[in-house]
């Protein structure tokens, strides 16, 4: 039993750390973030070529990591330094289509970081249930087109192709590759809250490559690294938000005395302080379970992504609340660290979707 | 990173299993699992056994008596207690007394006292908290005066765990007013049959005699009992408390707490339903479930980043704060789970009793408010 990571992991997630430190201050990041595109297509290109997006990626797929803690260290990174960049639809587009060893051409270009990628399971009703899908999936004369509608992809105009959940009939579903901006995929953005850009997908028989008839087991592995991804990017958002108001506590000063004196403060802090450990430990199990046997790495995933909800929670209301005025403006860069921690909670399953997954789990496994 | 347990840490597991199989007393098992208090004799019974086994005092260094084990080792080691209903270790002796003497007595104290904690000749209680002194430790005021080759002892401790069983104390004693309070304390241990100690019961809100009050009237203690040095008390009061923590989450006794509370949820019905299925109960339960699940990882973080097994203040008060709550809830869930039979004074199982009794947790070896302190002070650097 170990709970340090290995050298080369450690050393990645230094140089990517030092990189984003030095390259990706908290101006470049507000500047990306609300530049029309919502994402530097420079800076995705400079973070491949530091090898970030291969660590995603296992080495029968053209990476070397692609397990849980490679998926942790990255994110972990991405949370510090609140990147916008289009990872999240990347990594698991791209494991889409690692899994089915479909396009290795196309999954090379995105390690390279020439494309992004999207995926697109989550439907304008479907409120985090991959499995209930109004999405069709048409076989005519040899070919496959999609119909049916994807809802709030981060990053979507990003993306050259999206991986595209759509129902098969009766029971059975597929995974499908979908070039974007061809016609019959038409792809209308937005502002996200916490930053960057999302955007929905109208798919009108689009054109579309079948990478799985049985996409529901690959969803579920596809969903559990999304989550050990969003897990470790949320420990990174939350230590960000306890060290600054840590900060603040020190130096600020009221009644003649800095308030981290008072103990109602302390306490409240110290409670963050307990959430935010135990969330990394969630993290820790989730990412440990990846690999695993299906029960343990869901249950492991939904007690994750349960605890994160909730802790991301506490830790972005606490820290605005203990900066107090301060906390509500937009030119701090804490107010950011508080709405990406909360957002996080809205992908992929919120609070109480894990928490009645994880007793069904129980019940069932 | 690595979550598991190596082949030769599972052959260990194999044979913990084994040993409590074969030697674990079934009635003892049974009181454990149904939260039934343990008699004297049950303890010392269950002393006895470990004991010839070697395995009484894990955590001191082999040549004491202990096992050497690694942190793993000792993980699992609890965690097969826990799984059998085992009953614990009473601490005072094994847990607390004995890693001070190993630190910081004399040759001949710990030639002298070791061996008789570990053979059950004594019965060790801790004489810390009194009427005046309970968060605030440090402002104790039971007094030792330096009579030739003597302490002459006079005040009152209290809240003693199971000091009717007792015929040795250890107590943090003022020896001096000048000063830092906690610069005026010593360590010393004190023999129960002096004359002018009288031990009087408090009964808790369970309707148990759990603890005692404990008064010194002119008590003549022999010099040769003073620890370490006159004065430095706090100093070791402060390492038996690091060393409490290691095993303060409770993890493995709250998994198995939550599996005899699913136990008792899945006999009680709700709309002609287990309780376990109903979706408020079962939201609870997971909640609790989860929470316990990212302990068991966190105090796994803490025991081996510490090492030596001696976890860090603030990372032990973060586990003594956040276990204590987990195993609170879970016996707040089994109060529920029994709706109206939770009320008659012997309730199925002492579930009730065990409630009540288990508010300590959050109130006893440092309040949890006091261990925010102790984390805030260590977070905020001021």
């Amino acid at each position: 039993m170990n709970f340090t990571h290995s050298e080369d992991r450690q050393m990645l997630a230094d140089t990517f750390g030092r990189h984003l430190d030095q390259q990706y201050t908290i101006d470049v990041r507000h500047r990306i973030s609300g530049s029309p595109e919502g994402w530097s297509r420079e800076r995705w290109l400079g973070v491949a070529e530091l090898g970030i997006i291969g660590a995603l990626f296992d080495e029968r797929s053209g990476g070397y990591g692609g397990s849980g803690f490679d998926l942790a260290v990255v994110f972990e990174q991405l949370g510090r330094s609140l990147v916008v960049e289009p990872f999240l639809g990347s990594l698991m587009a791209g494991r889409a289509l690692a899994k089915t060893g479909c396009r290795s051409d196309l999954l090379a270009q995105l390690i390279a970081g020439e494309t992004a990628l999207a995926f697109a399971s989550e439907e304008p009703q479907s409120r985090y249930d991959f499995v209930s899908l109004t999405t069709q999936a048409q076989h005519d004369n040899g070919t496959w087109t999609v119909s049916g509608r994807k809802s709030v992809i981060p990053q979507l105009e990003a993306a050259s192709h999206a991986v595209v959940s759509a129902s098969l009939g009766k029971d059975s579903a597929g995974l499908f590759l979908v070039e974007l901006g061809k016609p019959g995929a038409v792809v209308s953005g937005y502002k996200m809250v916490d930053g960057g850009r999302g955007g929905d997908l109208t798919l009108d028989r689009a054109s579309a490559t079948l990478l799985t008839d049985n996409a529901l087991p690959l969803l579920e592995e596809i969903t559990a690294a999304g989550i050990v991804a969003l897990s470790w990017e949320a420990v990174g958002v939350m230590d960000v938000l306890k060290k600054s108001t840590l900060d603040y506590l020190r130096t600020r000063k009221q009644f003649g005395i800095p308030i981290g004196k008072f103990q109602a403060l302390q306490h409240r802090i110290v409670n963050v302080a307990i959430e935010i450990e135990q969330a990394r430990s969630a993290a820790i199990n989730a990412a440990a379970a990846l690999a695993g046997p299906r029960a343990a790495r869901e249950r492991a995933v939904s007690a994750a992504k349960y605890t994160i909800g909730r802790a991301g929670t506490i830790a972005a209301e606490e820290s605005i609340q203990l900066h107090g005025g301060i906390g509500m403006s937009w030119e701090l860069p804490l107010s950011h660290y508080a709405k990406r921690a909360l957002m996080i909670g809205h992908q992929l399953g919120d609070e109480d979707h894990h928490l009645s997954r994880f007793i069904s789990l129980a019940a069932t496994g | 990173m690595d979550l598991t347990f190596t082949p030769a840490e599972e052959a260990f597991r194999a044979e913990v299993r084994a040993f409590l199989e074969q030697n674990l007393p079934p009635a003892l098992a049974e009181k454990i699992r149904t939260a039934q208090r343990l008699s004297k004799s049950d303890h010392e019974q269950w002393h006895a056994i470990l004991n010839k086994r070697g395995w009484l005092a894990v955590h001191w260094p082999l040549e004491y008596g202990g096992t050497g084990w690694s942190i793993e080792q000792s993980y699992i080691f609890e965690d097969e207690l826990s799984r059998a209903h085992a009953p614990g270790v009473v601490a005072f002796g094994p847990s607390m007394l004995g890693p001070v003497l190993i630190k910081y007595g004399s040759e001949a104290q710990k030639r002298h006292w070791l061996p008789r904690i570990l053979d059950g000749s004594d019965w060790w209680c801790q004489g810390y908290s009194e009427p005046g002194a309970g968060s605030d430790l440090a402002s104790l005021k039971t007094s030792a005066v330096r009579d030739g080759d003597h302490y002459i002892v006079n005040g009152q401790k209290t809240w003693t765990t199971l000091g009717q069983h007792a015929n040795m104390i250890f107590c943090l004693v003022r020896t001096s007013t000048e000063g830092r309070k906690q610069e005026g304390i010593s360590f010393l241990l004190i023999d129960m049959k002096t004359p002018g100690i009288e031990v009087r019961p408090i009964i808790l809100l369970d309707g148990e005699h759990e603890v005692n009050e404990i008064f010194f009237t002119n008590v003549k203690v022999p010099v040769e009992n003073l620890v370490g040095t006159e004065n430095k008390g706090w100093t070791y009061a402060k390492y038996l408390l690091t060393y409490e923590r290691t095993g303060i989450a409770g993890v493995s006794r709250s998994i198995a707490a939550l599996k005899e509370l699913r136990r008792i949820a899945q006999a009680q019905l709700r709309n002609g339903k287990p309780l376990t299925e109903d979706p408020l109960f079962a939201a609870r339960m997971a909640r609790v479930d989860i929470d316990l699940g990212n302990m068991l990882t966190t105090n796994l973080r803490v025991l081996l980043a510490s090492g030596s097994g001696a976890a860090p203040l603030e990372m032990g008060a973060m586990l003594k704060i956040r276990g204590t709550e987990i195993r609170q809830e879970i016996t707040r869930l089994a109060r529920i789970a029994l709706g109206p039979q939770a009320q008659p004074f012997f309730t199925p199982e002492g579930i009730t009793a065990q409630y009540l009794n288990y508010r300590k947790l959050s109130i006893f070896g440092g309040s949890n408010e006091v261990q925010r302190e102790i984390i805030s002070k260590s977070l905020l650097e001021m």
